[in-house]
């Protein structure tokens, strides 16, 4: 299945309201307050971590999520490798093909150019919490519908680039889809049927959901 | 990517002490999506690393009546988004628009733009920043499409491939830079890089400890744009760009500024062919006439002599873009 479970979720809130209520309880500051590199003599030297493995807490899909990884890897690479999250794909790890796009804090990155570290304090929000194998969301019927994967392998950093797309374009045009979806690449050209899942999603206004 | 230890201070002082007490080599992490790419290719190996992301005077804009102040970690969506810099500023936002991946703007920051290493691929591959092997030049010898049709005179033949900086020196931009001793000094945005003719030189005139905090632009309204030529838009750098910026004196061009992009070791300044424009209306005959003065003195490599022409072509259309 391309889409794990959803996790628990409270009804009757968008993914957006959903992300701001989580995104409240989370504490933005401390960044370094947690590692595992013991504080400095000095008063006045900032926290140094690493190179070892320091104890990460990262706000992924609306769960806290505790891990300890070496400053040095990436946040893609914590999703894959140290908490089961294998739908973000690793496919250049140089932030020029999209298939590892997660939103952080509502807003579409590539998490392979990204530290694990880094993403303290925001929320992360992956494909896995997009809708569910009984529930499609929106885009994803929508990509169904439009036979808008071939291999699939780009497909989930499409689904999460696209989501964020049509949440923040209501009334996108075919030309703002194509400039709005520049930062993933699908080897096999299936190009055009995203574009029309997207337009379509757009046209009936779901977008938002 | 080698093992580095971390800090993500929440002060200047905090990062700038950070940056001065390594014994190793240090780097500075702004938005990730240029220095983890160089980590991992092993061409940067700091370390230490030093994120800049908690630093909360570095992000923002400051619109005053003469001038708007840009915090180095603002990123591209932030700056092209801001209605000040839309209106006053479309040479940066036509430059942000083309890097195409929105990805890469919600990450990527002014100041990182501004400080990216070459894509050469020579330099990418681990051959270094003038691509040597065995003391032969491997941009001379080999594929040298993408590279350097101006000041490649040197060792230095990669381009400078910030998107922001032709626009930002045609706009008479001043780069706002924080020393070591906490003192601010003010950089002309033209003088703030360097083409490097030894390979432990730096591309940019920032020393030890020094952090570049903001951009200053002036506020004067003035008549500027952007065109860059791709070969594919999106998730690729252009092959050449042109910025322009004049004064409009009731129909006549006045300090007009027209500056390349991805043509030089620098973003590379052409006062001689902006200075025919001077109280001259911006027609297509004279827009053209510009073009070919700013190509005159360029020398392509082997294989980069269609970059002469994309030169010539995306100042006209630039001029004219900006001429409305």
């Amino acid at each position: 299945m391309p889409f794990r479970k959803k996790p628990e979720e409270p009804s009757g809130l968008s993914r957006r309201g959903f992300l701001k209520t989580v995104g409240a309880g989370t504490v933005a500051g401390g960044l370094i307050g947690e590692s595992a590199t013991p504080p400095r003599a000095s008063a006045q030297a900032p926290a140094l971590a690493g190179p070892g493995p320091i104890p990460l807490e990262l706000n992924i899909n609306g769960k806290v999520e505790k891990v300890s990884v070496e400053p040095r890897v990436t946040l893609l690479d914590t999703l894959r490798n140290h908490l089961d999250l294998t739908g973000s794909k690793k496919v250049c790890d140089r932030g020029t093909c999209g298939a590892c796009t997660v939103l952080l804090d509502n807003k579409p990155i590539y998490s392979c150019s990204m530290l694990a570290v880094e993403a303290q304090g925001h929320a992360v929000q992956t494909i896995e919490s997009l809708g569910t194998p009984e529930q499609l969301s929106a885009i994803q019927a929508a990509f169904v519908e439009h036979d808008a994967q071939q291999c699939g392998f780009c497909t989930p950093g499409f689904v999460v680039a696209c989501t964020a797309f049509v949440h923040d374009h209501p009334n996108a045009t075919l030309e703002d889809v194509r400039a709005g979806l520049g930062g993933n690449l699908c080897r096999c050209g299936t190009y055009h049927g995203v574009t029309e899942a997207v337009l379509q999603v757009v046209k009936t206004g779901k977008g938002g959901a | 990517m080698n093992a580095f230890e971390y800090a993500q201070p929440a002060t200047l002082d905090e990062a700038q002490a950070l940056l001065t007490s390594a014994s190793g080599p240090v780097a500075v992490l702004a938005g990730g999506t240029d220095l983890l790419t160089a980590m991992k290719q092993g061409i940067v190996n700091p370390a230490r690393v030093v994120s800049l992301k908690s630093i909360e005077e570095l992000r923002g804009i400051e619109v005053s009546s003469d001038a708007v102040r840009i915090g180095a970690m603002t990123t591209l969506s932030e700056l092209a988004a801001h209605p000040d810099v839309a209106r006053l500023y479309p040479c940066l936002v036509t430059a942000i628009k083309g890097i195409g991946s929105p990805q890469i703007a919600n990450m990527g920051t002014v100041g990182g733009d501004l400080c990216q290493h070459p894509r050469c691929w020579y330099y990418r591959n681990g051959f270094g920043l003038f691509g040597m092997n065995n003391g032969a030049s491997l941009v001379l010898e080999g594929d040298n499409r993408y590279h350097a049709i101006f000041g490649n005179d040197g060792p230095a033949k990669f381009v400078n491939v910030s998107s922001l900086a032709p626009g930002l020196i045609a706009l008479d931009a001043t780069f706002n830079v924080r020393g070591a001793d906490k003192q601010m000094r003010d950089i002309p945005a033209a003088d703030f890089f360097k083409t490097p003719s030894a390979p432990e030189e730096s591309l940019t005139s920032l020393a030890a400890g020094e952090v570049l905090t903001h951009i200053t632009i002036p506020a004067a309204q003035t008549r500027n744009a952007t065109y860059e030529v791709r070969e594919r838009h999106g998730l690729d750098w252009p092959l050449v760009t042109a910025s322009v910026a004049y004064t409009d004196a009731g129909g006549s061009a006045q300090n007009v500024r027209v500056v390349l992009g991805h043509v030089a070791p620098t973003p590379w300044v052409v006062d001689a062919a902006a200075k025919t424009l001077e109280g001259k209306a911006i027609d297509e005959a004279a827009a053209a006439a510009c073009g070919t003065s700013a190509v005159a003195d360029a020398k392509p490599l082997s294989m980069n002599g269609y970059k002469v022409q994309l030169a010539k072509v995306a100042v006209k259309r630039a001029l004219l873009a900006a001429a409305g």
